[in-house]
């Protein structure tokens, strides 16, 4: 098991009801851990419709999740 | 000045005092402001929420990427988080440039990457009380 620290944002930060959270994971990747996150809250956008960000850059779905880590899941941006 | 978020006010004339630079032939800016309606639907307000470290450092690469793109001299981006109401500036983007082909690409180029990849999310807040995340709707979130 590793720790790692996950950040909400938008739909999915009122989803889960919290802005940040310490995770304790087994996943081994960005993408399962999204899929175990998304089973336990019920949030209703596929990791299709996400980016993920890994220590405040974009990384990608299959890179390994290490200790520490801090993650985004970015849901589909909308500014301007 | 290059890119940042501000939960203030954007006041576009204080801005354009930084940008004044004889070198410059031409100055494009771009306002994006809230509008009234989206998709049929009456919006009586607006919030704006952001990964600021991860929307800084897209934002300022956007910017360098239109200044080599384009050989303008100087990009700026402004955006806003927090609420909104309408008619209150949400973006502003300005180049400075030699002539005014490279402030004008310049400038569109910015504002179309910033929309498309900048980690910053609009909810609408509208007439008949629903409010909505924009561009994360779902069969199931919908309402």
């Amino acid at each position: 098991m590793k720790t790692v620290r996950v950040r909400y944002f938008a739909i999915l930060r009122e989803q889960r009801g919290l802005d940040e959270e310490s995770v304790a994971t087994a996943a081994a990747t960005a993408a399962e851990l999204y899929e175990e996150l998304r089973v336990r809250h019920r949030f209703t956008l596929p990791a299709e419709r996400l980016r993920v960000a890994v220590n405040d850059e974009f990384g990608s779905w299959g890179a390994a999740v290490r200790d520490g880590d801090a993650l985004v899941f970015a849901p589909p941006v909308a500014g301007g | 000045m290059g890119f940042r978020l501000t939960n203030a006010p954007i006041d576009p004339s204080v801005l354009m005092e930084a940008l004044r630079d004889v070198r410059t032939g031409a100055c494009a800016t771009f306002e994006g402001r809230v509008r009234d309606h989206n998709e049929g639907r009456a919006v009586r307000a607006l919030e704006y929420e952001a990964y600021a470290p991860l929307a800084e450092s897209e934002g300022s690469r956007i910017l360098a990427e239109a200044l080599g793109k384009f050989h303008a001299a100087e990009a700026v981006c402004v955006h806003r988080t927090g609420s909104l109401a309408l008619g209150d500036v949400a973006v502003w983007v300005a180049v400075t440039a030699g002539h005014r082909a490279a402030a004008f690409d310049a400038c569109r180029f910015i504002i179309d990457e910033v929309k498309a990849r900048v980690p910053i999310w609009k909810k609408e807040h509208y007439a008949d009380g629903a409010s909505e995340w924009i561009n994360c709707a779902t069969g199931a979130a919908r309402g």
